[in-house]
């Protein structure tokens, strides 16, 4: 699954840095948050050569970085809005256009290089050429030979076919790179699918979540460079180290859950309150993404944070499965036992002091803590997944959504040869 | 002989656009629009649920996320009759004012800014005359010290000498029309990063109230977000504060930084006054921000600082105004790949349809000369853009509209804003129809909105909170039981691209029928039956006049292109399939 990133060129990272007048401590400082990142995931502990994430502190983090050269990436936008690259523009950590025009060397990404037409299609063909990071963004509409996206004259998968062959690694960024996201619901009227549905030969990280969070985007980035690896990940792809919890365990919203307090609408007491958005339709229990750790938009808050139920675009389907948004799961369980969160009620109050015990205040770093200490029982005791364990993403579809079709499998011979 | 030209991909825009053109003795002679993704997301809204569709149609775009969300509760809300309370409505125009600022100002900077900066020409300049030359253009930002441009000229200098350009990878550096002198190139590198930064910070105001972005949350009926200063969880002091500081951040980087920047570039590249010029008609609901329930001319609103909708003739320098009247709008897809049931007509997009056939040649088509590819402009039909007129006729949308639009309407502090620049740059007020007019418009507009947000919305949304108004959101019409079995709505925006308005009917609480029409639509449509050419291809070919010099490096077009700040996603969508009769809304 893993493999070696080549064909960098000099000089390295840390020199670079250095005449850019970019100050160590300011790079340690973007490092340690990297490093707080990474160690939120138990999920790391197996990956590389590393016996433990705590050991990975920002001056390490700094020291592998900085050692680094630059990879050339190839940042295609195919069938999509954009949102994914304005995401990555505002990825917090310190002076990160500094550490990216120097992390990387982006040769081709339409919504900010400087050439246009020919000369830009100059570049991804030199780029295409060399060993090379793939980040794409966008679905691949393969319906009626390709004719819903086009650039240089090219359909999406052409592009995308020519530019995965030589690349060392591949970032599916955003949902609608991981599945089609809105234009691949149904009925998906241009047959969008994502780049794994493509690209079969290689692995593809999915970066999901529409958008993903910003420092999710350049972390997973950082992660490659600094391990020479790429992520370990779950079923579906996601690395671990941003997609290992369910929003519903990390959210500090889960004590009035599981104190069975409930917003009944917006702007009630409840909602004032900041009490659970389950029964407003939120998807957090079936969602995993690290949006209550990691926040938005340098930690200002995130969707529950600001009173809206989770819409759960981390998830594969989300605009069909989790339609409509604003009705409640079915059967969601709380408490380890055969209770729905809506028999729970406040007649089982005194049943969850030990969960309001294990849940509330929670960081990212010290619920990773709570978890080893006590050895996985605080999330065993509520009957929910395990880290580690396959992700019961998706739930039973409510009755009345439309049955969902799964994207159409794309001919793998099509257009390689282009 | 005519020499052919293509540009695709256009770069440093959101989304997939072509442009073909025909170039005679360096002039550019013919010019032909053309959008190359399409999505179809009106489609998959239908049957929905009403509430869900702003997460839908939210997604259109990405740039300017937000105000396809904004737009689509506006419409629901007009149609089922749910009343958002006041502070719901001046959130939502804090959040779209924060948004403008923050696209605008990208735009500016990152989308824009190397059409006329050498990024290389930056190695040439001197750290501390960079000072004077900030100095020298009443650039007061903070910014703008030695020490900074020295760094910055150090990390350019860097990635020069790694051999790996990153983003400025074949840009056209060199070229013999970049006219800034090297502290300027400097100045404005700096400001590139600076404006990176600012935007982020900037951007935080939206994600207080709307949870993250880009694609914050809305609901049809308010907000989600609780304000009450007595509650930890709600918004409260704490964020206010945080808001109050970022909205100082705003007025003061767009003051002392952005404004002069444009026009320091703006009087470097005069001529651009006078190059690019579009159909000399403008159509505006309002300032920019502005939201409507329904037709503009009748809606109740909070905005902070209304004008009259309308549309704006410009003859010369004389400028007059006809009152705007939404029953005009109609949308044509002769040149679209799109079929009409009732043939090559122009439709009402209350009762508009639209069916996706595409009758272009197969791909791959040219992307250089000689390559013996085809050119897309050979068939009739060649975009997936519509091309919306209004009375029959093409206008611009965006900041130039409604710059002209308040300037008409006698808006003092647009008035004065427009007059000083065009003092300081010697131009009179009909050269803002124009590749440099439409770029210090966007600037001009960007000022006043920045002094809106921070002297008349935030403060109203403060003075009524202090008054114990912590209302965000009406209940009464949140449950589909209480609607009408057949309800139709719509909603006018004026979003930093131009004027945005989205149109739905739902019937027995589910989208019947959804439909967008979209600034870039406006902008970038194709012709029309008569053969009328759509504002991007008349700023290429309108007089036959636009310089393009050297082909491989069209620098000169990109220019025009980006002065409309083009938003493919936006441009291209789709109506009902079925061509189904909307019932003509009226309000």
């Amino acid at each position: 699954m893993s493999y070696t990133l080549d064909g960098w060129q000099e000089p390295t990272l840390g020199e670079n840095l250095a005449r850019a007048g970019v100050e160590r401590r300011d790079f340690i400082k973007y490092c340690s948050s990297l490093a707080a990142l990474f160690a939120a995931s138990p999920a790391l502990l197996g990956s590389g050569t590393r016996a433990s994430a705590d050991d990975l502190d920002g001056d390490e983090v700094a020291e592998t970085l900085a050692a680094v050269t630059k990879p050339n990436v190839v940042w295609l936008q195919l069938q999509e809005c954009t949102g994914c690259v304005e995401s990555a523009l505002r990825s917090g950590g310190t002076t990160v256009e500094e550490v990216l025009l120097n992390l990387l060397s982006v040769n081709y990404n339409e919504a900010v290089m400087a050439a246009a037409g020919a000369a830009a299609n100059d570049a991804l063909d030199k780029t295409n050429e060399q060993p090379h990071v793939l980040v794409v963004n966008g679905s691949i509409p393969v319906k009626d030979g390709g004719i819903y996206c086009s650039m240089g004259g090219k359909s999406a998968e052409t592009v995308l076919r020519e530019s995965a062959k030589n690349a060392t690694a591949i970032l599916a960024v955003g949902a609608c790179a991981v599945w089609g996201s809105v234009q691949g619901s149904n009925p998906n009227p241009t047959g969008a699918v994502g780049v794994d549905q493509i690209i079969k030969d290689k692995p593809v990280i999915n970066v999901s979540g529409c958008p993903p969070i910003a420092e999710v985007i350049t972390a997973t980035i950082a992660y490659i460079l600094t391990h020479g690896t790429t992520p370990k990940t779950d079923a579906q792809g996601r690395p671990l180290f941003a997609y290992d919890q369910r929003i519903h365990d990390s959210c500090p919203r889960r004590p009035h859950f599981d104190a069975g307090q409930y917003v009944r609408s917006f702007d009630d007491e409840g909602a004032r309150s900041g009490w659970c958005l389950y029964e407003m339709g939120c998807k957090g229990p079936s969602t995993f993404s690290a949006c209550p750790i990691i926040q938005w938009n340098m930690h200002t808050s995130w969707p529950v944070g600001a009173g809206h139920p989770c819409i759960g675009c981390t998830e594969k389907h989300f605009f069909d499965l989790y339609t409509p948004f604003y009705r409640a799961l079915p059967n969601v369980t709380g408490l380890g036992i055969e209770a729905t969160a809506e028999q729970v009620g406040w007649g089982l109050l005194g049943l969850t002091v030990a969960g309001v015990a294990a849940h509330a205040g929670a960081t990212a770093i010290r619920h990773h803590a709570a978890k080893k200490a006590e050895d996985k029982e605080p999330l065993e005791a509520f009957g929910d997944p395990q880290p580690g364990d396959e992700p019961a993403a998706e739930p039973e579809p409510p009755d009345e959504v439309t049955a969902v079709e799964p994207p159409a499998e794309a001919d793998a011979g099509e257009g390689e040869e282009v | 002989m005519a020499e052919r030209v293509v540009i695709d991909p256009i770069t440093r825009i959101e989304g997939h656009l072509r442009i073909e053109l025909e170039t005679e003795a360096e002039k550019i002679t013919n010019a032909w629009s053309e959008t190359t993704q399409f999505r179809g997301i009106e489609t998959i809204v239908q049957g929905r649920d009403p509430r869900d569709v702003w997460a839908f149609v939210g997604r259109i775009c990405g740039v300017c996320t937000s105000v396809h969300s904004i737009a689509s509760i506006t419409a629901v809300e007009n149609a089922i009759g749910a009343n958002p309370p006041d502070q719901a409505l001046r959130i939502r125009e804090i959040m779209v004012g924060a948004q403008e600022i923050q696209d605008h100002v990208i735009h500016f900077y990152h989308l824009h800014a190397l059409d006329f900066v050498d990024v290389t020409g930056c190695l040439e300049a001197d750290p501390a005359k960079t000072v004077a030359f900030a100095k020298s253009i009443g650039s007061k930002w903070k910014g703008n010290t030695e020490e900074r441009f020295a760094a910055v000229k150090a990390t350019v200098q860097g990635i020069v000498d790694s051999g790996q350009l990153s983003v400025f990878t074949n840009g056209y550096w060199g070229h013999p029309d970049y006219r800034l002198p090297p502290e300027a190139d400097l100045m404005a590198v700096a400001h590139y990063l600076d404006a990176l930064e600012f935007q982020r910070s900037m951007i935080r105001i939206v994600t207080v109230f709307g949870g993250k972005n880009p694609h914050p949350n809305f609901v049809v009926g308010g907000m989600a977000c609780s304000i009450d200063q007595n509650k930890s969880e709600s918004i409260n002091q704490v964020q206010l504060d945080d808001v109050q500081a970022w909205i100082a951040e705003a007025v003061d980087f767009v003051t002392n930084c952005y404004v002069p920047d444009a026009l320091a570039i703006a009087g470097v590249y005069k001529d651009y006054f006078d190059i690019g010029a579009a159909q000399p008609d403008f159509l505006a609901v309002g300032l920019s921000g502005s939201a409507f329930h329904g037709n503009p001319n009748d809606a109740r609103l909070i905005s902070a600082n209304p004008i009259k909708p309308g549309i704006v003739h410009l003859d010369g320098d004389k400028v007059t105004v006809e009152d705007f009247d939404p029953t005009k709008i109609t949308e044509w897809a002769s040149t679209a790949w799109y079929k009409y049931a009732g043939g090559d007509v122009g439709i009402p997009p209350a009762e508009g349809e639209t069916d996706p056939v595409y009758s272009g040649p197969k791909l791959p088509y040219t992307a250089k000369p000689n390559d013996g590819l085809p050119w897309l402009a050979d068939s009739p039909e060649y975009t997936w853009s519509k091309a919306p007129r209004y009375d029959g006729y093409a206008v611009q949308v965006g900041p130039v509209a409604r710059v002209l639009l308040a300037y008409a309407r006698g808006h003092a502090r647009m008035k004065e804003i427009v007059d000083s620049a065009a003092r300081t740059l010697g131009i009179r007020i009909g050269q803002l129809n124009s590749t440099a007019g439409r770029t210090l418009a966007r600037a001009a507009e960007c000022l006043l909105s920045a002094e809106i947000l921070s002297t008349e919305s935030f403060p109203a949304f403060v003075a009524a909170l202090k008054a114990g108004d912590i209302s965000t959101f009406d209940a009464s019409k949140w449950d589909p039981s209480t609607w009408p079995k057949q309800a139709s709505g719509y909603s006018f925006v004026e979003v930093a691209r131009g004027n945005l308005s989205h149109w739905i009917t739902i019937e027995d609480g589910k989208v019947a029928r959804y439909q967008c029409v979209v600034p870039t639509t406006w902008l970038a449509g194709g012709r029309d039956k008569e053969g009328n050419i759509g504002p991007y291809e008349a700023s290429l070919s309108g007089n036959k006049q636009h310089p393009l010099v050297d082909p491989t490096r069209p620098l000169e077009p990109l220019r025009t292109i980006h002065s409309f700040d083009p938003c493919m996603s936006c441009a291209v969508h789709v109506l009902d399939p079925s061509g189904q009769v909307l019932e003509v809304v009226s309000s």
